[in-house]
């Protein structure tokens, strides 16, 4: 800063003409690339997203290697299906949960709300964050699900149109919820308050455990949350028909998965509107 | 004459049961820094806060470049810039990144270039936030509040943990602005820092605005009794006195040439504010 650069000044004596706003869609655009930059430059964020479920899978199925109950289905396919779920989760709710509470403490959401940006770009961005790195990380499963883990890959179109709208409904539940659990983050050190209780939900919903193993109670109070519903989607995408016969219901339930991932999708959209705030503790 | 940049009513907020700011009037005028003054707790960040838009008030009426800023959009703000207190955000980005970033959003704004430029950050424009000093944080902060063209400026403490030649640089780039027509509200617990740029200073203490006046005037500075010093035949003297030029006149003649060691001054910035403060506590 050797020297003063003058930089061109329109007085505000001779206002030009009112500049027109910046359209919203391309703050959102820049902001999903940012995000996108930023998340990757983050070791800790990329780490936790895609080795975690990575190596969760690898370890299960390597110590219960058996099969699941008649079925003949190997344990390491119902694994994976439980990982892919597991990995719409952390990628969503978890990081969206840990980062917004970073961004608030260290005054990036403050500073944000200081700017002409829309606050819709801004949630914009994220959601574009969110489907590039949990589409990364979903490809990166059922790779390694196909290659060592027994992962049936299906022809059926229908399959993957299965797919596609859990993903989504599934990603913007546990988005919304995310964003709205930031605020429950006070201080550094979120970590355990967003983690411990993905790892009981992970327990109770069929991840590491078959669903139909847990106590009748346990699968009660599960069932009022959106993990033990992807997984239970992600059985119905992955594996073979037969299977359906083993779940609590005797069947895949796809009209109450969109029923109760729906009404997270609402009941998340609305915390974040009434909770949502630009500015930490601190800042009263 | 326009519209003064900011003016302010009857400002009053409280939490619970603290009267943060109990009754504040305040009138900025266009192109002038004006540095807001007072301890801490005195209400200082709580009336820029409200000016910023970040927090609602009580009571009172505030216009910031003529719009209420408790309802203003983002036109509005698209017209001010904002420098917070010490921010760690965007670690992972470069310095390029973050300024071409932000220059997106304004709708009028500055080359991202000739920013960088400006706050003398070229050569670190390829560096993580996250690797820079305190300083080139800071400027980086300034970058991205001037980057939209601002008309006003809120500048919070922005000099703190500055060394003593980082921070008269600084003081260059403001002072540049303010060339450029960028009206700024600055608040400091620095009082040289006030001397230094301010054309006006307001004293806030106890949520109100005790005194508003050029840095040379405040407290009636300029009209305190002087105080002259040197070096005698008898050693170091020092005399009191509401007439300096006389005196000097005076003393002048009992010497042949220059009078050794000779200073003239009066109360220190930091001495009347520092009166004021205590007489409000």
């Amino acid at each position: 800063m050797t020297t003063t650069v003058p930089v061109q000044h329109r007085s505000s004596a001779e206002p030009g003409p009112q500049p027109a706003d910046v359209p919203w869609l391309r703050i959102a655009g820049a902001r999903g690339r940012l995000e996108i930059r930023q998340f990757f430059r983050e070791k800790g964020q990329v780490i936790l997203t895609f080795s975690l479920p990575v190596v969760l899978l690898v370890l299960f199925s390597t110590i219960f290697s058996g099969s699941v109950g008649a079925s003949g289905l190997k344990a390491s396919q119902v694994y994976a299906t439980g990982m892919l779920a597991t990995g719409i989760m952390t990628s969503s709710f978890q990081t969206l949960a840990l980062q917004v509470a970073t961004e608030r403490r260290n005054g990036a959401l403050k500073r944000l709300r200081a700017t002409p940006m829309p606050p819709v770009a801004y949630f914009a961005g994220k959601v574009v964050m969110v489907l590039v790195s949990s589409l990364c990380q979903a490809a990166v499963l059922i790779a390694l699900g196909a290659a060592f883990f027994g992962l049936r890959l299906s022809h059926d179109p229908g399959h993957w149109l299965t797919f596609l709208w859990i993903y989504a409904l599934g990603i913007t539940a546990c988005s919304l919820t995310g964003l709205a659990y930031s605020s429950l983050i006070k201080g550094d050190g979120g970590g355990p308050i967003v983690i411990l209780p993905l790892m009981v939900l992970q327990f109770v919903s069929g991840v590491f455990v078959p669903f139909t193993e847990l106590p009748a109670r346990i699968q009660q109070i599960s069932a009022f949350f959106p993990l033990k519903w992807l997984c239970q989607g992600m059985r119905s995408v992955f594996l073979p028909e037969g299977y359906r016969r083993l779940e609590p219901a005797g069947g895949w339930e796809h009209g109450r998965t969109a029923l109760v991932l729906a009404a997270w999708v609402v009941a998340g959209l609305l915390l974040c509107l009434r909770t949502f705030s630009w500015k930490g503790r601190n800042d009263g | 004459m326009a519209d003064p940049a900011i003016r302010v009513r009857g400002l009053r907020k409280q939490y619970g049961g603290t009267v943060a700011v109990a009754s504040v009037d305040l009138d900025v005028e266009r192109g002038e820094i004006f540095a807001l003054l007072g301890p801490n707790g005195a209400g200082k960040t709580t009336t820029t806060e409200i000016l910023e838009g970040f927090r609602d008030r009580d009571a009172g009426e505030a216009a910031v470049l003529g719009e209420d800023p408790g309802r203003a959009g983002s036109r509005w703000r698209a017209r001010i810039g904002v420098v917070l207190q010490e921010s760690k955000d965007l670690p992972e980005l470069t310095v390029r990144d973050i300024v071409h970033h932000f220059a997106l959003y304004y709708p009028d704004a500055r080359d991202p270039e000739e920013v960088v430029e400006a706050v003398g950050l070229t050569a670190k424009q390829h560096m993580r936030a996250a690797q820079l000093s305190g300083g080139q944080r800071r400027r980086l902060d300034v970058a991205l509040g001037i980057i939209g063209r601002p008309e006003l400026l809120f500048l919070d403490e922005p000099t703190t943990g500055f060394d003593p030649e980082v921070r008269r640089r600084f003081w260059e780039l403001i002072a540049g602005l303010r060339a450029e027509g960028t009206t700024i509200l600055l608040t400091t617990h620095y009082l040289d820092e006030a001397e230094a740029l301010a054309d006006r200073v307001g004293v806030i203490s106890a949520g109100r605005v005790v005194e508003v006046s050029t840095p040379e005037r405040l407290g009636g500075r300029h009209l305190a009794p002087a105080e002259i010093r040197w070096v005698g035949p008898n050693g170091p003297q020092r005399l009191r006195t509401p007439e300096p030029t006389r005196a000097l006149t005076e003393l002048a003649s009992s010497f042949e040439g220059e009078i050794p060691e000779l200073t003239v001054t009066r109360p220190s910035l930091e001495d009347v504010y520092l009166s004021m403060i205590g007489e409000a506590v």
